[in-house]
């Protein structure tokens, strides 16, 4: 397959250091994402799945090895530009949501675009259209607190899409919802890869893997698998491949 | 540079919206601010419109007139010497020194026989004998009648020009012009009411009446010679200095001072009341605003321990905003506009106080009413915004550099 590459991760480790004893969260992750990628990245807790979400999303500097987003190497960017990365390629959906609470929906939506200084009619242009594509135009002016957690993520995913992401970076997205709600989320994925949008789901949830298309597992900071989902039916598809 | 701009504009609103949302507890940071602009406009507002108030009246007494009055210093006064101006004093003045005019002798009138009566009633006004020139030199002008003129001096005419507070003090019904009030037992004619000038220091300028000198020297007995001021104008405002001197040479001699004794006399201009008046309010505001300056720190340091509770509680929420893509400076930007926002409010809640409080004060002692000067308002505000800025600054450093990971981890 000829595909587009967008993030090549190349012998990526990160170390943490605690007082005199020192261990690898992550020990040399190879890892190539494509466009319109549909990934799950499994495993317990503890496996390293956080802190793989915190590299990809430039939340932190990998200790070695070598990061490269649509073909620059952000492991060695400064603070202000990995912000810049943030604000510009990748967008976050988190398991809480991590809405602003005294914000309207409309309000945390355009969020992110004030970081690119756009003037408030092109935010909130913007804004609107990326919560009609959730399905939340009703509800622009709610709070969090006036939304259902279903409602909340959706309100999540539409800020992350609003600045037009090159990756969509979900960690545990339907961690705190119900399970009508998940399969609603769900379907909002499915639709979005359908679009044309590079997913990365960090997940412990079977179901939630299964519906990838893509599916990568760490254990002990290590990558045990890489898998295609052929048929997204055809279950079990993750189970552990031993060897890296 | 636009985007800059953009993202001032949404700080504010944000920062409006969370001290907004936190009313009570904004109104509480800022109140240390509040109370020190408060005290600063209060003080500098009352002082202020006191100093209107005193260089009005100094402007009315000319720049270039002279007063010259007796001195005794304390240790001598209570010893019981007293030293004096005389009638001799004046006249050796009036003819001997040149380049001055309208020298006018004045002599005031003290103790158990100044008492001025009308009709049963008493009034204990300050009794002035003095010349016609006195009008020239205090800018007094009769508000109705005449001022007594060189003629009524000459012949020790019993004739009174009285201050507008007298009249109700004696209780005068009707035209007062041609009525007779007494004084030391002797029938003055009232010839003029002067105009009204109201109230300095708390002290009643209109309460005096003015006799012509010479009625009043007469009136005062030749038992001992009075104590007088005598005041005149210099003609030339250029030739101050040497006039003062010349003065104080005659005034040596004819005292017979030795070469080493002091001067039993002073000499004064009007501007130089002024400069030493202007000395005392100058010393008195910048004490006064050492004192509400200390009390704008503590405001600061108040400021700045809520605003760093504040970046504390809001911890998850920089987080948020800096895993959109928010770097430092927006974080630091957003937390300075929010402390300088918060001390601006307090800043104008301040003033607001500050006015209302000077102008109760004015109001309740009698001084003259409180004015605000441009300054005062420009410098509230502009300190104000200075403590947020350099209180805020610290807070929002925390903010801005927290870890994002950290920060969104925070429960």
């Amino acid at each position: 397959m000829s595909k587009q590459t967008i993030i090549e991760l190349k012998g990526i480790a990160k170390r943490y250091v605690m007082g005199s004893e020192s261990f690898y969260a992550l020990d040399h992750i190879d890892l190539d994402i494509y466009l319109n990628d549909y990934i799950a990245i499994v495993g317990s807790s503890g496996s390293g799945k956080s802190t793989l979400m915190n590299l990809l999303g430039c939340l932190d500097y990998p200790t070695n090895g070598e990061y490269k987003l649509k073909g620059t190497d952000v492991a060695t960017l400064d603070e202000n530009h990995l912000a810049g990365i943030r604000n510009q390629e990748i967008g976050f959906i988190f398991q809480n949501f991590n809405l602003l609470p005294r914000a309207s929906a409309l309000q945390n939506v355009m969020q992110p675009l004030i970081y690119r200084g756009l003037p408030l009619v092109e935010r909130k242009r913007r804004a609107e259209n990326a919560l009609t594509m959730v399905g939340l135009q009703d509800r622009m002016t709610h709070v969090p607190n006036q939304l259902s957690g279903g409602q909340r993520q959706r309100v999540a995913i539409a800020r992350a899409l609003v600045t037009e992401p090159a990756i969509l970076l979900a960690d545990e997205p339907t961690g705190n919802l119900d399970s009508t709600t998940t399969i609603e989320i769900m379907a909002l994925f499915d639709q979005l890869h359908a679009d044309g949008q590079t997913l990365i789901i960090v997940t412990h949830e079977q179901e939630i893997a299964e519906r990838c298309h893509r599916v990568v597992t760490l254990k002990d900071g290590h990558l045990m698998s890489d898998q295609l989902n052929q048929s997204q039916a055809s279950s079990p598809s993750f189970e552990v491949n031993a060897g890296v | 540079m636009s985007s800059l701009k953009f993202k001032l504009i949404e700080g504010t609103r944000s920062a409006g919206q969370s001290i907004f949302a936190h009313g009570f507890r904004s109104f509480l940071t800022t109140l240390g601010i509040i109370i020190g602009v408060a005290s600063v406009i209060a003080v500098v507002s009352v002082v202020q419109g006191f100093s209107a108030n005193i260089t009005q009246q100094f402007d009315g007494m000319g720049t270039n007139v002279i007063n010259v009055e007796s001195f005794t210093p304390r240790k001598e006064r209570l010893q019981g010497v007293r030293a004096k101006l005389t009638y001799d004093d004046y006249l050796q003045i009036k003819y001997k020194i040149t380049g001055i005019s309208d020298v006018t002798p004045t002599v005031r009138m003290w103790g158990s026989n100044a008492g001025i009566t009308y009709r049963g009633q008493t009034s204990s006004s300050m009794i002035v004998g003095t010349a016609s020139t006195y009008q020239k030199l205090n800018t007094v002008y009769p508000e109705r009648g005449r001022f007594f003129n060189a003629s009524d001096d000459q012949s020790r005419r019993r004739v009174a020009v009285l201050g507008p507070s007298i009249m109700s003090k004696l209780d005068i019904k009707g035209d007062p012009i041609g009525q007779h009030v007494g004084v030391s037992g002797e029938w003055f004619k009232v010839i003029g009411i002067a105009e009204k000038r109201g109230k300095l220091f708390g002290f009643d300028q209109d309460d005096f009446i003015l006799l012509p000198f010479s009625t009043t020297r007469a009136l005062l007995g030749g038992a001992e010679e009075p104590d007088i001021i005598i005041s005149f104008q210099v003609n030339e405002p250029s030739q101050l200095d040497q006039v003062k001197q010349q003065v104080t040479n005659l005034l040596r001699r004819n005292h017979n001072l030795d070469q080493d004794a002091n001067d039993d006399f002073e000499i004064a201009t009007a501007d130089q009341m002024l400069d030493t008046f202007d000395e005392i309010i100058g010393s008195t505001t910048l004490v006064l605003g050492g004192i509400v300056g200390i009390s704008l720190l503590v405001g600061g340091i108040g400021i700045m321990n809520i605003m760093l509770v504040s970046v504390t509680e809001r911890t998850r929420e920089i987080g948020i905003q800096k895993a959109l893509g928010a770097t430092r400076f927006d974080i630091l930007l957003q937390f300075l506009i929010e402390a300088v926002f918060l001390c601006l409010l307090g800043g104008l809640l301040g003033l607001i106080l500050g006015f209302g409080a000077g102008s109760l004060i004015s109001n309740l002692t009698g001084l003259p009413s409180a004015t605000v000067p441009l300054w005062a308002v420009i410098l509230s505000f502009g300190f104000s915004a200075g403590i947020g800025l350099v209180f805020g600054i610290i807070p929002a450093a925390k903010a801005a550099n927290l870890d994002p990971i950290d920060a969104l981890r925070y429960e």
